[in-house]
């Protein structure tokens, strides 16, 4: 019945078909989710490297830390657009090709690693340094110390962090469709925008609306539960 | 010597200049001595109790642990030291993501225990701190008082053998305070531990040291037994701290007071001080008595402190009686009739008129 009502609909008004939405929505699933793990994994690296490599922080490396802190800032400057296109030699190399889902995953990978190394890094140096102290005081080694002390107390802001960044990708993916990467926000701009049908944009819209709620939503309750600081 | 401090100087470049937090400081304590270092803020007492475990390095002298120097050593060495030398702070610092079992357990967990071993060890010393039933709660379920029994469980899991306090007190309410500076006492006597504790908090030092160490501008100004420096305070930095404790001139009092009653009636008003050394047991009834029938206390108190008991006693008496004392020599001269180590007469009260 339901088919039948849609396929009459997509005869009728060239509406695209229910599984063009499914296939969308799992498209942006695939591009985001891949991303983020990937991105939160060398993010969250980077952040440490930049945190304990500070100025009187465990591993004195002002240089290091300089040098990485200026890049993190050129390629949080760098325009996603034109990332998208600035890295389609290292995609090509990367995945073999520079169109589809999978090529989409590069750009926004390199796109969210600084970003989401930046809000880590606030985290952790948001760490009581009397809880540092008290650390070296008992014995432990930098690395227990990373390990026991920094990563555990900002940990409610590492994953608060995570929700941000997986949403903010998600708004970053709907540019992907530049490289025919698909997704919701490719669907929302190729039919709602282009061939102007707005109750095509609004459907998904309000897919896009109802996602990002339940990540919000989710991302908020884990880092809840790692927060004892109350 | 235990513990040894031999001119120890340390200073860091801050925006008003170079700041010189500690000068030649030297001194020695004993093993299972509860020693007390005091000071005003800035005084350097915190930089001077880092040096002990090697948080702080000094520029310049030479600390060792049982022959021991501190400086010098790898990360090797000082986690090696850490490991001997136990600490507690002024805000705790307990790790908010851990449970408190967690907390007391983590130095044996980073030094490769095995957990059942852990396990045991962290109960026992929950069991003597209190808070056998807290173990599974996190730090901020707590209050300040036990926050700080599960740091001071920590410190001492290791079974150290210097306990190094920052403050301990400073940020608990007067009754924990107490009863966190009677489980210090306890366990340096249970565990044969050395406490070094900083304070700016006169009372602590009254409380539980041994001897105190007094620290002004990053010098020390003045040291000894508690009950000496008590009783007989010679540095002005010394004085400044011990003013609150002690029985000052009541502002009522001092309103009242002249320099002479120029032939009015009227009281003399007494400044009686005891500084232990003469008379430790106490100051004898019958000696304040020959201070006249007419003579009052009016204000003051006598602390014993580890067998020595010092203080001070304000007396009023008729001037016309006070005259004749001073003319009988009952009062002062070499024998010291009243027993006071120190007599002053701090001015006169006319009579109403």
């Amino acid at each position: 019945m339901a088919t039948a009502l849609i396929s009459l609909r997509f005869s009728v008004m060239s509406l695209p078909p229910l599984n063009k939405y499914f296939q969308a929505f799992f498209e942006t699933l695939l591009m985001v989710g891949t991303s983020a793990l990937i991105a939160i994994g060398l993010g969250l690296l980077l952040a440490i490297v930049l945190t304990v490599t500070a100025r009187n922080s465990l591993y004195p490396k002002p240089r290091l830390h300089r040098g990485l802190s200026v890049t993190v800032n050129v390629f949080r400057a760098v325009p996603f657009i034109i990332m998208l296109v600035a890295l389609l030699p290292v995609t090509r190399f990367l995945v073999g090709t520079t169109l589809g889902t999978w090529a989409a995953v590069v750009p926004l990978t390199v796109n969210l690693i600084p970003f989401y190394a930046r809000i880590a890094q606030v985290s952790l140096n948001d760490v009581d340094p009397g809880l540092v102290e008290a650390a070296r005081a008992m014995g432990c080694r930098r690395r227990h110390i990373i390990r026991h002390v920094l990563l555990p107390e900002a940990l409610p802001g590492i994953v608060g962090g995570m929700t941000v960044s997986v949403i903010a990708m998600i708004n970053a993916s709907a540019m992907a469709g530049a490289v025919g990467a698909g997704g919701l926000g490719d669907l929302a701009i190729r039919y709602g925008y282009e061939r102007y049908e707005t109750r095509v944009m609004f459907e998904v819209i309000v897919i896009l609306i109802a996602l990002v709620s339940v990540i919000q939503l989710v991302g908020e309750r884990i880092s809840r539960r790692f927060d004892h600081r109350h | 010597m235990h513990l040894s401090f031999s001119k120890v100087s340390k200073q860091y470049p801050a925006p008003s200049g170079i700041v010189h937090a500690l000068r030649d400081v030297s001194f020695t304590v004993a093993r299972g001595e509860i020693f007390g270092i005091i000071g005003r803020s800035g005084a350097g007492k915190s930089t001077l109790l880092r040096t002990i475990n090697a948080l702080e390095l000094p520029d310049a002298g030479a600390i060792a642990i049982d022959g021991l120097q501190v400086g010098g050593l790898d990360e090797d060495g000082l986690v090696q030291l850490r490991r001997r030398v136990g600490m507690i702070f002024q805000h705790f610092n307990l790790l908010s993501a851990k449970t408190v079992r967690d907390n007391v357990g983590l130095p044996l967990r980073v030094a490769g225990i095995k957990p059942d071993v852990v396990r045991k060890r962290v109960d026992a010393l929950l069991d003597l701190v209190g808070l056998s039933d807290k173990a599974e709660v996190y730090p901020a379920k707590l209050s300040g008082g036990q926050k700080q029994r599960v740091g001071i469980a920590r410190a001492l899991v290791h079974d150290p053998e210097i306990l190094l306090c920052d403050e301990a007190t400073s940020a608990l309410d007067p009754e924990s305070t107490q009863a966190i500076l009677a489980l210090l006492r306890d366990v340096s006597s249970k565990m044969d531990l050395t406490v070094v504790l900083i304070t700016h908090d006169m009372a602590v030092i009254r409380e539980i040291c041994d001897r105190v160490l007094v620290l002004d501008h990053g010098q020390a100004v003045e040291q000894g037994e508690v009950w000496r420096v008590f009783g007989d305070p010679q540095a002005p930095a010394t004085r400044a701290l011990l003013r609150p404790l002690q029985h000052g001139l009541p502002a009522d009092l001092a309103a009242q007071l002249v320099d002479d009653l120029d032939g009015r009636p009227g009281n003399a008003l007494l400044s009686l001080r005891f500084n232990g050394a003469a008379q430790p047991h106490g100051v004898s009834l019958q000696q304040l008595a020959l201070l006249g029938p007419d003579a009052t206390l009016i204000h003051g108190g006598l602390d014993r402190i580890r067998g020595h008991a010092q203080g001070s006693l304000l007396v009023s008496l008729p001037a016309s009686s006070w005259q004749s004392i001073k003319a009988s020599g009952a009062f002062g001269g070499a024998n010291h009739g009243h027993g006071a180590d120190f007599i002053e007469v701090l001015g006169y009260v006319p009579a109403p008129a």
